[in-house]
């Protein structure tokens, strides 16, 4: 049976040593020997023998990846009876990521969920009397897959890609009106109004990918920021996660005066840490400098970790912080917990809730119940396995936003647990770890975006070649096809009801 | 007003035992409409016995509405019909009186065809076609009754076979298929405002038995609804006040086998005025007597086609809407009233007409109505237009839920090939989305919820590209020839033209110019851009602003073509990359739609569906994975499901 070759990560993605993504089909050999490079440059995959391992490189055009053990797998004689290749990497999220993407730009299609087995079973691989289990498992699969994809598209992100869809099926409905009624619906001008269109959905579409890429993000790292008025304990923080004495920690506020960067390594993601100079009015000018870098870095963060010093009152620079940090991912550590607190959950709540009342643009808050929700993860009396100390994490849902306040004492080491899992749970949402065929589900989301720009781009194209306009609706609906897909949407009878809807046609 | 209606669907036929005559043919067509015409003709060429019932035999092939064959996607479809050996674009060729090509400023893919008919024409040389096709029998009766009996066949659906039909005066008819092609006859009613009358259209007799017949036989029915302007009697027109609309200069006939030579006449014009305020505040006050407000009419209506009440109400914002003033003959001075079809009484109607330019002082001929009848939900049907149920019934047109003429002839045309393939004993032909407008047709009726009169468009078509109207012989002439409805001659000539399309592109692709000093100066004379490299002869033909006509200075030693094969290498290498494209997604589409499901699979047993899929696949019995795939409420992971299921099965 000829096929296309697919590509997925077949191990967990977690902080485990290793990981394994495997490749099937037709050309899985050809495709992986385009970025493997042996220790010697000279060997090549193809030329290999079968159930053979090789060491060597993975290369993204001239960057290397990673090291890898790769092991060369010829039909009949494997999983899925097809040609496989089975790439053993580092097993971080960034490494794994960045292969697929590599290997998706090199020719493989990523896998359907549940598609490896599928392969198998058409194949002859499985047993017949499995047949239940794997279309159990396409069924169940997809419907995970659907589910968490869902699940990890925010509201704002959903609503992009629905307005962009009524964007592009508008401007397909009206030119397939004109042709199909080209006496009622003129297209003189047309081009004009949709080269501008275009140009404004390529540039949304562009930030989407962006912000979407999660490899990017990975690769990059996450920019962290940690602030706090002075001497909250933000340095020894940061020293806790680097593991080394990088930040001079003492007890006089304003020690740190300038920023600084580490960049750690977290379950597999990095973490570009930035401890600043605490946010608070000072006359000392070069404080200042470094109050105002923490304001800018804060700004661009993806992720605020808000050190609160319980042990001290809420002032007018709390106030700043977290009108500075209303707009962003924001964990809140409620530090010093072992110390007597004058600062309890419910008033930094208050204070973050009500903020976003001043705040009109970026937050609505009709009412306080009503755009709030509060869920409480674990509470001081409940024990956690195989920890005896006492946490507590909650979370606060704003406008899809969640902000999660943990209670940490960082000299004591108390609480740093609960902060890894919610960066954890804030960056894959948790559903990772369950997941074994495929990656993240994002990775389609990002696929399915870069469908779309390349559709518009395509549309873009006939415009400059001065193509008839019937040629650009093809790509329009294939840009418009590719985001339904991210939320889940057949194009069924869409254009037609859009065509009558909209547009006056007919005898 | 209602004394007009009359109460003839309570007036219970006696059907007593009548003494009456048995004949024993082939096939029996029921309705003589275009998709009767074109199903008897392609089962009395493929050599059966056929008989084709009318209700009246002067209105065989009649245009009850627009006075046009063709337009957008529609033109596509008689394009496709006449390479399959259907009789509409033969037809039309010989009685149009203005045809003009739509869309030409746009792509290749939506050129399409429209001619004006001479409506009284049109019907007579269609009947004189059937008066003297050979193995065709003509006769004006109105079917009753379907004969059936019993009959299961393993792995089939069906329940019963049809054995015959039987007429209003008690004659049965032995038949081994029947191909109903009512139209808008079943229990039709039309409305014009508060005065309804039981009649089909144009006044025709209405056929008010057939339904319950139907019904007992387990065909579940709808009702549709559709609508006509009025006629205008054309000396009370005043043509200065409205814009004349022009046929082509070079007419392109619409049969292959027409030669084009043969349909350059004179022609005559249309015209174009439009509706204003003072039209549609006279609708507004009047939307409580329009029979589809008031809610009398219990039919649906298509989108596509609005009545003027529609347009008006639906589109508020349009200060004005376009009406076309069409002829609908020369020997008849009658003018059709394009873009106002109404159920509006003939008062309003009236005074509606009068506040368009031009229409001032118009006298109304024949008034403007809806119409609604009993169809049936195609779900019932076999991509092949066979009754799932009943083996030996088939069904094409209006009957089908579709609308138009056009729509109509395509489907009789297929519904004729299997009905007569499936007496031979061979295999029906089914055509797919990636093969012809036809086959989207065809598939989406069968296919998809069908809520309104389908309309065909080319926005149906995702393959467009590839199911143009010049390449239309290209496509089809194949199976028009292996059907038996295309002659050796025909078939031949087609064939040649695909070699000399195929040669001389590779002669264009192989043959190098070089970026010397004449070709430079002769690119610069046709204001493209001048060469680098040495180009194939090829690549300059696909710049825009080149073509194969245009580059004839450069290529002296080309051997003489025809403009159709010139047409052909032009698209093909102009669209070249478009056209691949399209290709590849054609490959992946026919991998699901080769993978065939048994016609008794049980999807209950299939437990990992989920319900809905279940459900929809039950009631659609898809022929193939690919035609399930589009049944709405059948999510890719079903699909999986699907295929893994029947391939455990070794289906």
């Amino acid at each position: 049976m000829k096929t296309d070759t697919i590509a997925a990560i077949a191990t967990a993605v977690s902080d485990s040593g290793i990981g394994i993504i495997r490749v099937s089909g037709e050309n899985a050999i050809e495709i992986v020997d385009k970025i493997y490079q042996s220790k010697n440059r000279k060997k090549r995959l193809c030329e290999v023998k079968t159930h053979t391992i090789h060491y060597g490189f993975i290369y993204d055009e001239d960057t290397l990846i990673d090291e890898v053990m790769i092991a060369v797998l010829h039909a009949p004689n494997t999983y899925t009876r097809e040609e496989t290749v089975e790439i053993d990497c580092h097993g971080g999220i960034l490494v794994m990521n960045q292969i697929l993407d590599v290997l998706l730009r090199s020719g493989c299609r990523l896998a359907e969920p549940g598609e490896f087995t599928k392969r198998a079973f058409l194949n002859g691989r499985i047993d017949l009397s499995k047949a239940e289990a794997v279309m159990d498992i396409i069924h169940s699969k997809n419907e995970f897959a659907l589910r968490s994809s869902v699940r990890q598209l925010s509201g704002a992100v959903t609503e992009k890609v629905q307005f962009l869809r009524e964007e592009i099926l508008y401007e397909i409905a009206y030119i397939e009106s004109a042709l199909d009624d080209p006496e009622h619906i003129s297209l003189d001008g047309y081009r004009e109004r949709l080269e501008e269109k275009v140009k404004n959905i390529k540039s949304i579409l562009k930030k989407l990918i962006d912000s979407a890429d999660c490899g990017k993000m990975l690769k990059d790292g996450i920019n962290t920021v940690i602030i706090g008025k002075p001497n909250v304990g933000k340095s020894s923080l940061l020293n806790i996660l680097v593991g080394e004495d990088r930040a001079i920690v003492t007890s006089v506020a304003g020690t740190t005066r300038d920023v600084l960067e580490e960049t750690i390594k977290l379950h597999g993601v990095g973490l570009n840490i930035m401890d600043t100079a605490g946010i608070h009015d000072t006359a000392d000018e070069v404080e200042k400098i470094g109050v105002d870098r923490a304001r800018k870095y804060a700004r661009n963060a993806d992720l605020i970790l808000y050190v609160v010093d319980t042990s001290r009152e809420l002032d007018e620079n709390d106030d700043a912080i977290m009108e500075l940090a209303a707009s962003k991912n924001m964990i809140v550590l409620l530090n010093k917990s072992d110390l007597d607190h004058v600062v309890n959950p419910e008033e930094v709540i208050k204070k973050l809730t009500l903020m976003s009342e001043n705040e009109n643009n970026k937050m609505t808050c009709v009412s306080e119940n009503n755009n709030i929700e509060m869920t409480q993860m674990s509470f001081f009396d409940e024990e956690k396995q195989g920890d005896t100390k006492k946490t507590d994490t909650r979370v606060i849902i704003k406008n899809n936003r969640k902000i999660r306040i943990i209670s940490t004492s960082i000299k004591e080491n108390i609480g740093l647990d609960d902060l890894e899992d919610a960066i954890k749970d804030m960056f894959f949402g948790g559903e990772i770890s369950i997941n074994d065929e495929l990656y993240i589900t994002n990775q389609r989301h990002k696929e399915a975006f870069l469908e779309a720009y390349e559709s518009m781009e395509m549309v873009q194209d006939s415009l400059i070649k001065d193509m008839p306009e019937d040629f650009y609706s093809i790509d329009l609906m294939s840009a418009y096809a590719s985001l339904g897909k991210i939320i889940g949407e057949e194009v069924g009878e869409d254009l037609v009801n859009e065509i009558f809807s909209k547009f006056c046609m007919g005898k | 007003m209602k004394f007009l209606v009359s109460s003839v669907w309570g007036n219970k036929r006696k059907d007593k035992i009548m003494k009456g005559i048995r004949e024993k043919v082939d096939v029996c067509v029921v309705g003589a409409g275009h998709a009767g015409c074109e199903a008897a003709l392609a089962c009395a060429r493929m050599g059966l016995e056929t008989v084709i019932f009318t209700v009246s035999v002067d209105s065989i092939a009649l245009m009850p509405c627009n006075p046009n064959i063709g337009g957008s996607s529609k033109g596509h479809l008689v394009r496709e019909l006449d390479a399959l050996g259907g009789e509409m674009g033969k037809n039309i060729d010989k009685t149009f009186i203005q045809s003009k090509m739509l869309n030409v400023s746009k792509g290749p893919a939506v050129h399409s065809l429209r001619a004006q008919a001479d409506k009284a024409d049109y019907s007579r040389e269609m009947r004189k076609v059937l008066e003297n096709q050979e193995h065709l029998t003509i006769k004006q009766a109105e079917v009753v009754a379907l004969l059936t009996e019993p009959f299961t066949q393993n792995d089939k659906l069906y329940e019963k076979k049809i054995i015959g039909i039987k007429t209003y005066t008690g004659t049965v008819y032995e038949a081994s298929a029947v191909i109903l092609c009512t139209g808008t006859y079943l229990k039709a009613r039309c409305l014009c405002g508060e005065a309804i009358t039981h009649t089909g259209p144009n006044g025709l007799q209405a056929a008010n038995y057939l339904t319950d017949s139907l019904k007992s036989l387990g065909i579940e029915l709808c009702r549709f609804k559709t609508g006509t302007p009025a006629r205008m009697d054309g000396r009370s027109i005043d043509y200065s006040k409205m814009e004349e609309q022009f046929g082509d200069e070079r007419i392109v006939p619409f049969s292959f086998s027409t030669n084009p030579e043969e349909v350059q006449i004179d022609q005559v014009s249309c015209w174009l005025t439009y509706t204003n305020e003072n039209t549609h505040e006279i609708i507004r006050a009047n939307l409580d007597r329009s029979p589809i407000y008031a809610g009398v009419i219990e039919g649906t209506g298509p989108r596509y086609c609005p009545s003027i009440e529609d347009k008006v109400v639906r589109f508020a914002e349009k200060e004005r809407h376009q009406v076309f003033i069409e002829p609908e003959g020369l020997h008849t001075n009658e003018m059709y009233v394009g873009g106002m079809s109404s159920s509006l009484p003939e008062d309003v109607q009236l005074a509606m007409y009068r506040t368009v330019p031009g229409l001032e002082h118009c006298r109304i001929v024949k008034n403007a109505y809806a119409i609604e009848y009993d169809c049936i939900r195609p779900d019932q049907l076999y991509p092949t237009l066979e009754f799932k149920q009943i083996l030996g019934l088939f069904s094409a047109g209006q009957f089908n839920g579709s609308s138009g003429y056009e729509e109509a002839a395509a489907q009789g045309l297929i519904a004729g090939i299997n009905a007569s393939l499936f007496i031979k004993g061979k295999e029906q032909i089914v055509l797919d989305r990636s093969q012809a407008y036809i086959g989207v047709l065809i598939d989406d009726l069968v296919t998809k919820e069908n809520i309104e009169p389908y309309r065909m468009m080319t926005s149906r078509a995702e393959y467009r590209l590839l199911l143009r109207q010049d390449n239309a012989d290209l496509r089809l002439r194949k199976i028009g020839y292996e059907v038996g409805l295309i002659s050796r001659e025909a078939y031949d000539f087609v064939c040649e033209k695909e070699k000399m399309i195929e040669a001389e592109i590779t002669r264009l692709q192989n043959k190098k110019v070089g970026a010397n000093k004449e070709i430079q100066e002769f690119l610069e004379s046709k204001k493209s851009s001048g060469l680098k490299t040495a180009a194939s002869l090829a690549e300059l033909i696909s710049r825009p602003e080149l073509s194969y006509e245009a580059i004839a200075k450069i290529d002296p030693d080309r051997p003489k073509l025809s403009d159709a094969v010139i047409e052909q290498i032009n698209i093909n290498l102009k669209y070249d990359g478009y056209i691949k494209r399209q290709k590849k997604q054609v490959e992946q589409f026919k991998k699901l739609e080769r993978k065939k499901i048994p016609s008794d699979i049980d999807y209950s047993a299939i437990k990992n569906l989920r319900i809905e899929a279940r459900q929809k696949l039950q009631k659609f019995k898809p022929i193939s994975v690919g035609q399930a795939s589009r049944i709405s409420g059948v999510s890719p992971a079903d699909i999986s499901v699907l295929f893994v299921y029947l391939e455990r099965e070794k289906l």
